[in-house]
């Protein structure tokens, strides 16, 4: 396992520019999310690392190496692959024990026995060894395409989505054992997914991606808490974050073609027009509420229920605990949590405020 | 199927097993289906057939008119003509040989006939050919134009295959400049037919030394069918998905490493289909060998016609020619057929 560290990276292909100047460090032992819509260059970042582009400027670093002149072969890295890319002639026992065989690695049958076994076992996939991969399920096939990658010991593992082609049920499931695996194994860990939830709850840190440009990293409470844009603001966290454009009158703000007036708390320092964010949590429906609106509909989730008010001409969305007996079209007053409003500038980016905790 | 083990985790799931039924009239539909096809084999066949029941049909019945689909079969003779030289005895020198010995040739055998002259017993295919009146010279040449054959073809093929498995990939895999117009011209040297480009060949051929030899009909034969193994390699390559073998650099392994063990064995099945297409083409060659060949390198296309013509038109032994001939691209083309029906290997991957 190495420190990887992405210096300046940029990649072009012929018409597009799909990585800008991306800089981040991957510590040892930890899990890296990386966070973007498609496009990206999520993977692209992911096959700059693995060796198999080769970046137009900019360097890899393992360890504090440069490996930009490596192979794949010799970077040493594992990658998981969003198709799985198992290979189709060998049977699963064949699939797990091939990066083995490299000649890279003279290892003996009888090791490489024993350490597909072990994996086998660590993923629950031993009763399958013997199977051709044509006869998999999705979930199978995913365990497999991890388990070789975990045979080894690279020097860190990328992986590309791996559970974004399994249903909802069994990306769960994966989800925690992956998450259980990198901890217990303190392993290196890249994984790229465009899903905020997986981000939030597997990563130690996450950079956020967006057209080739890093536009933030950070712990998951950095960037569900301290959004750096709107961009991050709107790509994490369900329901959307409410953002409304917004104007500063003296000491109030006042969200353009609503009922919203707040007081601006203390201390905090805005422009004459901003966006305002809310996130829909903070949006707390409440008997004497400062503000009256009225649902425009309503959808329950179960445990919780998201509920669209409309006030004035702008519509917020609300989260409530549980199921409620609220209807489509009845008046409700509402309160905004005031001390987690989230200010940007009108080009996107956040205007920071000092907020006592 | 999930179930509990031991340790009380759950078992991955298994995938179900399912049990196909068919509808009665999808089975008529099936019967129905293979009906037609046997009819429609059987017509093909004809031709084959009839070159069968001539192989061993007698020399008269061989040409009688109406055609004899009854008759009596003679096992041999056919192929003893078709692999040996012979001139027709005159009267004077037949009337030498006993009786015994022209009736039939398994009577010549255990009489232990010989030669009038020189007393040589005589072998059982001279026996053959006394009975049609005819003395043995010699070994004929078709033998070793079969061999030329199989050489030439087996050669060509072969070298076309591994050149267009090579190229094949590296069309599919890299970019090049104009690579567009590169597969273009590649294919354009199938466009003239035969006949039009022999001559120039023929004289660029005799400048080079390379007519009437073998390696010149391979070269030849390699690179008529090398646009069709490029073509056909490339689109086969294509659909193996580049990630099995990224998969394989970034486990350990060169990009060649990553072909041999990735790459070859996912594309068997186009390697065999372009295999027999190759072959069959180098096998079947006429106009070429034709031109270019006269003994030495001489193919046994280019031959069997030429059979036409030494007094009589031997018409069984052609046929005996054409039915060796057949088969060998029938033994490869059914040592191959499993690696002919397509998507077997495919579905690993999730698209």
């Amino acid at each position: 396992m190495a420190d990887v560290i992405l210096q300046n990276i940029t990649k072009r292909f012929k018409t597009v520019t799909a990585l800008k100047g991306v800089s981040f460090d991957i510590k040892d032992g930890e899990f890296f999310v990386l966070l973007g819509p498609t496009g990206a260059g999520k993977t692209t970042t992911l096959r700059v690392i693995s060796g198999l582009e080769r970046q137009d400027e900019g360097s890899v670093l393992f360890d504090g190496e440069s490996v930009d002149h490596l192979t794949p072969a010799d970077r040493d890295v594992a990658f998981v692959f969003e198709q799985y890319s198992l290979y189709p002639t060998m049977t699963v026992y064949e699939n797990l024990a091939f990066p083995l065989r490299s000649p890279l690695r003279r290892m003996s049958e009888q090791v490489i026995r024993q350490r597909v076994e072990e994996t086998a076992e660590k993923l629950r996939i031993s009763p399958l060894l013997e199977r051709t991969t044509a006869h998999l399920s999705g979930g199978e096939m995913q365990r497999v395409s991890l388990g070789r990658a975990l045979v080894r010991d690279p020097q860190i593992f990328l992986m590309d989505e791996p559970l974004s082609n399994l249903d909802a049920k069994l990306r769960e499931a994966l989800r925690v054992e992956l998450q259980h695996l990198q901890k217990t194994e303190g392993s290196t860990t890249l994984f790229v997914t465009h899903d905020q939830i997986e981000a939030l709850t597997m990563g130690d840190r996450i950079g956020v991606l967006n057209k080739g440009r890093i536009v933030q990293i950070g712990t998951p409470e950095d960037i569900y808490d301290r959004p750096a844009t709107t961009f991050v603001a709107q790509l994490v966290g369900t329901p959307r974050i409410n953002l409304h454009e917004a104007v500063r009158e003296d000491s109030t703000l006042h969200v353009t073609n609503s009922t919203i007036h707040l007081p601006i708390p203390a201390g905090d320092d805005l422009p004459p027009s901003f966006l305002l964010g809310v996130r829909p949590e903070d949006v707390q429906i409440h008997s004497e509420g400062g503000f009256l609106g009225q649902i425009a509909l309503i959808e329950p989730l179960g445990v919780q229920t998201i509920l669209h008010v409309k006030t004035g001409e702008q519509t917020l969305l609300s989260l409530v605990p549980g199921m409620t007996d609220l209807r489509v079209g009845e008046e409700v007053r509402f309160n905004v949590v005031r001390e987690r409003l989230h200010y940007f500038q009108p080009d996107g980016t956040r205007i920071s405020v000092e907020r006592k905790t | 199927m999930a179930s509990v083990d031991k340790v009380g985790r759950r078992a991955p799931i298994v995938h179900s097993v399912r049990v196909d039924k068919v509808s009665r009239g999808a089975q008529i539909l099936r019967f129905i289906r293979a009906a037609v096809v046997v009819v429609i084999t059987s017509i093909m066949l004809i031709p084959v057939f009839w070159i069968v029941l001539t192989v061993f049909k007698s020399h008269p019945d061989a040409i009688a008119v109406p055609p004899k689909v009854v008759f009596k079969p003679r096992l041999v003779d056919s192929f003893v003509f078709l692999f040996t030289d012979r001139f027709l005895l005159p009267p004077p020198k037949l009337a030498q040989y006993p009786d015994e010995c022209k009736e039939s040739w398994t009577e010549c055998v255990r009489n232990k006939c010989s030669k009038p002259r020189s007393g040589k017993e005589l072998a059982w295919y001279e026996c053959v050919a006394l009975e049609g009146g005819q003395l043995v010279t010699g070994p004929g040449k078709y033998g070793e134009y079969v061999i030329n054959s199989l050489i030439i073809a087996g050669c060509s093929t072969a070298a076309a295959v591994v050149l267009g498995l090579l190229s094949g990939y590296a069309y599919s895999r890299f970019d090049m400049p104009v690579k567009d117009f590169q597969l273009f011209f590649i294919l354009s040297q199938r466009f003239l037919p035969a006949v039009v480009i022999t001559i120039p060949i023929f004289l660029m051929y005799k400048d080079l030394h390379l007519q009437d030899t073998h390696l010149g009909m391979i070269i030849l034969y390699t690179v008529v069918n090398l646009s069709l193994s490029v073509w056909l390699l490339r689109s086969f390559i294509d659909e193996i998905p580049r990630e099995y073998e990224e998969a394989a650099m970034v486990d350990g392994y060169t990009r060649l490493q990553a072909i041999r063990k990735i790459v070859l064995p996912n594309a068997l099945t186009g390697i065999a289909a372009t295999t027999v297409f190759c072959l069959i083409f180098a096998w079947n060659e006429y106009a070429f060998a034709l031109m270019l060949t006269s003994d030495v390198a001489r193919t046994a296309p280019a031959f069997i016609p030429t059979m036409i013509g030494r007094g009589v038109v031997e018409w069984t032994s052609i046929a005996a020619g054409s039915l060796v001939f057949l088969i060998p691209v029938v033994i490869v083309t059914f040592a191959l057929r499993k690696y002919l029906l397509r998507g077997v290997t495919f579905g690993a991957i999730r698209q």
